[in-house]
């Protein structure tokens, strides 16, 4: 099967710019993109650069971009990025800066995940014996245990694409890991920590992570889990914590989101500057006939809408 | 073609024009909606953040209400796609919370049966897939010729993929590409078309909500996009309502470029007047775009 590749080089070192470069090499039917760009390497040119190791999705040491997507390449079978032979185009991931070609610095990456403070711990004397934990508390981890720290997510995360300091979905997965781990003695002050600017309530929930993770770590679900757990010990003085709470209430009370409250909600009803600071933006929209209604609109099922809420708000099933 | 019709709470509010030229725009496809006015918010992946069982049974009472019509339903707004979506495939799976809603439910007489599940389907996958792009050709009276178009999808339509019927679909990520093509535009593709247009987070850190935008629209600028079409309400309100604050933000100078509701779209390129799908009715203006229109001769 003839494979064609295009490549982005660089060599920051070298001084020029970036340039695709493209490549044909003669591959069996069900070679990967590294088995291929491996190939390249060994036998077309020499001068490429990339990080591998097991080649069985385990050590997470080739995360890319394969035709615009963050993969892992020897998780990737050319059959399935490049039909009828087109051309599979190969980036370095997102996000970090390049070392060379298809190597990226994975120091911001591991510099997050050390901030949320990845290791275990517990509060109070220690047990005679080992911590334990019970199976079920472990199940319900087995999603973000899966992580191989590739950075796949981190690499199409749509916020750190305008905020280098958020904190991303790796680091934030890891989080959950450890606030949920019943072995652990700091869940309220990781929390608060967590719902810092840069932190959960930063994430987009573009589902980018979700969809790019090659371990089904589900990164988003793990931050939403974050939110759910923060509220719920009472860390709600911010601005995420409130626009879910006003989002919420207003469905309660009415059956349908009014949009109108929102804004001052969110800021704080007190927090005149901010709310000051909406009303051009809320001129233009009377302007263009798309202010919403100030007042709650009941659907004809309001109360049976509040009655759900009575129901399942505090309920886990 | 008939379907139950839930226009999602942002067309009844801060986006009155996008009910309005759905409502106009399906009247003149021959699509029937029966609007769920006792439908209930989605929760839009936020009440989910507070309580996912209680987004569970808001969405499953929705359903209930299209299932008792036994019709599929219809909806125009990506996030609620994504949203209805990710619960029916939940409800699907955890058998015992979904007989613990149909309990909450049977109260007003309503029950979803989540095995047999509902057809869930934005306005673009119905174009798409139940109308045909064929069928729109032979209806259009104003094919849009030389006027530049750019998608914009909003997240919850295309990711994740596993929960939004790509596996029988795998062409959903293109739809709107083919629409574009299809009411005769020319073609516009950028980097950020697929991305994250920053509404979710602009109560919440504006700076990064308005540089998204600002960067997807400086984009579609440079490659010479006349206007973007989005079949996401939330998403026209953070490229339209917010784009003279995004401004700032912008890598181009000037930055103009109008957002159009798909009905808008497909309404303009059946005829209607402008007027009646209501293009007047948003923060970018889009009378560069309707002086490009009327020198596109209208066939009777």
């Amino acid at each position: 099967m003839e494979v064609k590749l295009k490549v982005l080089r660089y060599d920051p070192e070298s001084g020029k710019e970036p340039e695709y470069r493209r490549y044909t090499v003669d591959m069996p039917e069900s070679a990967t993109v590294l088995d291929s760009l491996i190939e390249v390497r060994e036998f077309h040119d020499g001068t490429l650069s990339l990080r591998c190791s097991c080649r069985s999705a385990i050590c997470g040491s080739c995360a890319m971009r394969i035709n615009g997507r963050a993969r892992l390449a020897c998780k990737t079978q050319v059959s399935s990025v490049a039909e009828d032979g087109e051309e599979i185009v190969v980036e370095p991931a997102g996000n970090m800066p390049t070392i060379k070609d298809l190597v990226v610095d994975m120091a911001p990456f591991w510099d997050k995940i050390r901030a949320v403070k990845p290791w275990l711990q517990p509060s109070g004397p220690p047990p005679e014996r080992e911590y334990l934990a019970p199976p079920q508390a472990m199940i319900e981890l087995a999603e973000v245990m899966n992580c191989i720290m590739c950075g796949a997510c981190v690499s199409d995360c749509t916020v750190l694409e305008v905020d280098k300091s958020f904190l991303a979905p790796a680091a934030l997965a890891k989080a959950w890991r450890f606030v949920h781990d019943p072995r652990d003695g700091n869940t309220a002050a990781r929390l608060r920590e967590l719902s810092e600017p840069s932190g959960i309530w930063d994430c987009t929930r573009c589902n980018f992570c979700v969809q790019v993770c090659p371990k089904d770590v589900k990164p988003m679900d793990q931050i939403m889990k974050l939110r759910a757990e923060a509220t719920a010990i009472g860390i709600t003085n911010n601005a995420g914590s409130r626009h879910t709470f006003a989002f919420t209430s207003t469905v309660k009370e009415g059956g349908r989101l009014n949009e109108f409250q929102m804004l001052p909600r969110t800021h704080g009803l007190l927090n005149i500057a901010a709310n000051l600071a909406e009303l051009p933006g809320g001129i233009r929209m009377i302007r263009a006939g798309k202010m919403p209604s100030p007042f709650t609109h009941k659907i004809p099922g309001a109360a049976h809408v509040k009655r759900i809420f009575k129901r399942f708000e505090h309920a886990k099933v | 073609m008939k379907y139950a019709f839930w226009p999602g709470c942002v067309s009844k509010g801060a986006c009155p024009e996008l009910y309005t030229s759905m409502v106009r725009t399906s009247a003149a496809l021959g699509i029937e909606l029966v609007e769920l006015y006792d439908g209930n918010c989605t929760g839009a992946g936020v009440i989910s953040e507070h309580s996912m069982e209680t987004a569970d049974a808001l969405n499953a009472r929705n359903f209930a209400l299209a299932q008792r019509l036994g019709l599929p339903l219809i909806n125009i707004c990506s996030t609620c796609q994504g949203v209805q979506s990710m619960a029916q495939q939940r409800l699907k799976k955890n058998a015992k919370l979904a007989a613990e809603i149909n309990q909450t439910l049977s109260d007003e007489g309503l029950y979803y049966d989540a095995q047999k599940g509902l057809e869930v389907k934005n306005f673009l996958w119905v174009l798409v897939e139940d109308f045909g792009l064929d069928r729109l050709k032979s209806m259009i009276k104003r094919p849009l010729h030389g006027i530049s178009a750019g998608p914009f999808y909003g997240c919850y339509i295309l990711r994740p993929e596993s929960i939004l019927g790509f596996d029988e679909f795998p062409e959903r990520d293109t739809y709107l590409e083919q629409v574009i093509e299809a009411v005769g535009c020319k073609l516009i593709t950028y980097e950020g078309q697929d991305k994250c247009c920053g509404f979710p987070i602009l109560t919440i850190n504006k700076k990064n909500s308005l540089t998204m935008a600002a960067n997807h629209l400086s984009e579609a600028q440079k490659e010479g996009a006349d206007f973007l079409v989005t079949p996401c309400p939330l998403c026209h309100l953070n490229l339209d309502a917010q784009q003279p604050d995004a401004a700032k933000y912008a890598t181009v100078d000037g930055l103009q470029v109008p957002i159009l509701h798909l009905p808008q779209l497909i309404g303009l390129a059946l005829g209607i007047d402008p007027k009646e799908l209501r293009v007047d009715r948003h923060v970018v203006s889009t009378n560069k775009v309707l002086s490009k229109l009327t020198a596109t001769p209208v066939h009777a």
